[in-house]
């Protein structure tokens, strides 16, 4: 186990420092920049589907998703990201005690 | 107020080169130096920032509580779960390699899931490169801090000169309060019980979806970012976990490769940071 940690950790690393130590050309191309500008917007999309309707390798519907929608509604309102955060969280224990 | 008032009693020296040179040594358009304000015009932006950058560091503090939490109940000792969060410090990654090893995966193929996810991290350093601009130790320290709330947040900042305090702000706070957090989640694991009884398994894609909601004012992002979504759904029940946000990193070069010929860039793009710098 402990290999394992030291290997996640050295690899995670270093594949964060190559991605600021790219040499800047590479960045001049527009189709490279729409990429990195479009690939933040790509993986938390994927990222909030996954974590909103999968548990492991199952698709599934529940209280999360009132939690979220709830969170949804605070963003329409302008919330700020910790109010949506919280409102999120909450709604999803209320309906949890209630059901 | 009151300098625009001694400014009024003075004769005509003209506010706009005298500003000009006063804040000469400050690289960037002196735009706004023409407003005489604040000496520091981006001050209230700046300490937004930081609250801004706490906030996020709290609410991913209270997600690295369920990871500790997590983690112990996987199997791993609390020294393993806090060395995780102090090593790899990017937390898709360290879900996914406890999640292998809880449903009896090696560690070993965790570790395999972990870094296939922790490759994002190299697309937003790619985006943060020229933002931020790191060399020597700044960048080797900075690079341990790139993950997607710092990256997100740097991005955030209208002004680009504000990347880097958004950047070191928010991953100084989520380092300092997800490790505290993992401590206090390890420790507390059995006894917290349950913690999607708090809703914290919520808080998580309410706080991916936060930090998602800005970068969505054009249509393109719009649909890649639905796109994604969806793709990462289909895929989810019948490939290793992390591999359907890999996936969606192909949507991301997909919609940048097809929306070239269209050549309507959203107006002006307000977001791009290699353009603000000039």
């Amino acid at each position: 186990m402990w290999m394992a940690i030291l290997v996640t950790g050295i690899g995670c690393y270093l594949l964060k420092l190559t991605g600021l130590s790219v040499p800047d050309r590479v960045l001049d191309r527009p189709v490279i920049r729409r990429v990195a500008d479009l690939m933040p917007v790509a993986l938390l999309g994927a990222l909030v589907a996954v974590e909103a309707f999968s548990t492991g390798q199952n698709l599934t519907a529940d209280a999360r998703l009132l939690g979220v929608g709830a969170g949804v509604v605070a963003l329409l309102l302008r919330a700020p990201f910790l109010v949506v955060v919280v409102v999120a969280a909450a709604t999803t224990a209320v309906v949890r005690l209630l059901i | 107020m009151l300098e625009r008032h001694t400014d009024a009693a003075r004769p005509p020296s003209r506010p706009v080169p005298s500003s000009g040179s006063e804040h000469g040594l400050r690289y960037g358009p002196p735009v706004r130096r023409t407003r005489l304000r604040l000496p520091t015009p981006s001050t209230p932006a700046r300490r937004q920032l930081l609250v801004d950058s706490l906030g996020v560091g709290i609410a991913t503090g209270a997600y690295g509580v369920s990871f500790g939490a997590i983690a112990t109940t996987s199997g791993l000792t609390v020294a393993q779960s806090c060395a995780l969060s102090v090593l790899v410090f990017t937390g898709a990654s360290q879900f996914a390699l406890i999640g292998v090893v809880a449903s009896g995966g090696a560690p070993m193929s965790g570790a395999a899931t972990a870094l296939m996810l922790g490759t994002r991290n190299t697309l937003y350093g790619l985006k943060l490169a020229s933002l931020l601009g790191l060399r020597g130790v700044r960048r080797l320290a900075g690079a341990h801090l790139v993950i997607d709330e710092s990256t997100a947040m740097s991005l955030k900042a209208e002004d680009p000169r504000d990347a880097p305090l958004g950047f070191f702000a928010t991953g100084a706070a989520v380092f300092v309060l997800w490790n505290l957090a993992t401590l206090i989640g390890a420790l507390a694991g059995d006894a917290m019980g349950d913690t999607s009884a708090y809703g914290l398994d919520a808080a998580v894609p309410a706080a991916f979806l936060a930090l998602l909601w800005p970068r969505l004012d054009h249509a393109r992002a719009r649909v890649t970012a639905v796109a994604a979504a969806l793709l990462a759904l289909t895929l989810v029940s019948f490939t290793r976990p992390g591999v359907p946000i890999i996936a969606a990193a192909g949507v991301a070069v997909l919609a940048a490769v097809t929306s070239g010929g269209r050549g309507h860039d959203p107006a002006g793009e307000p977001d791009d940071p290699m353009r603000g710098g000039g």
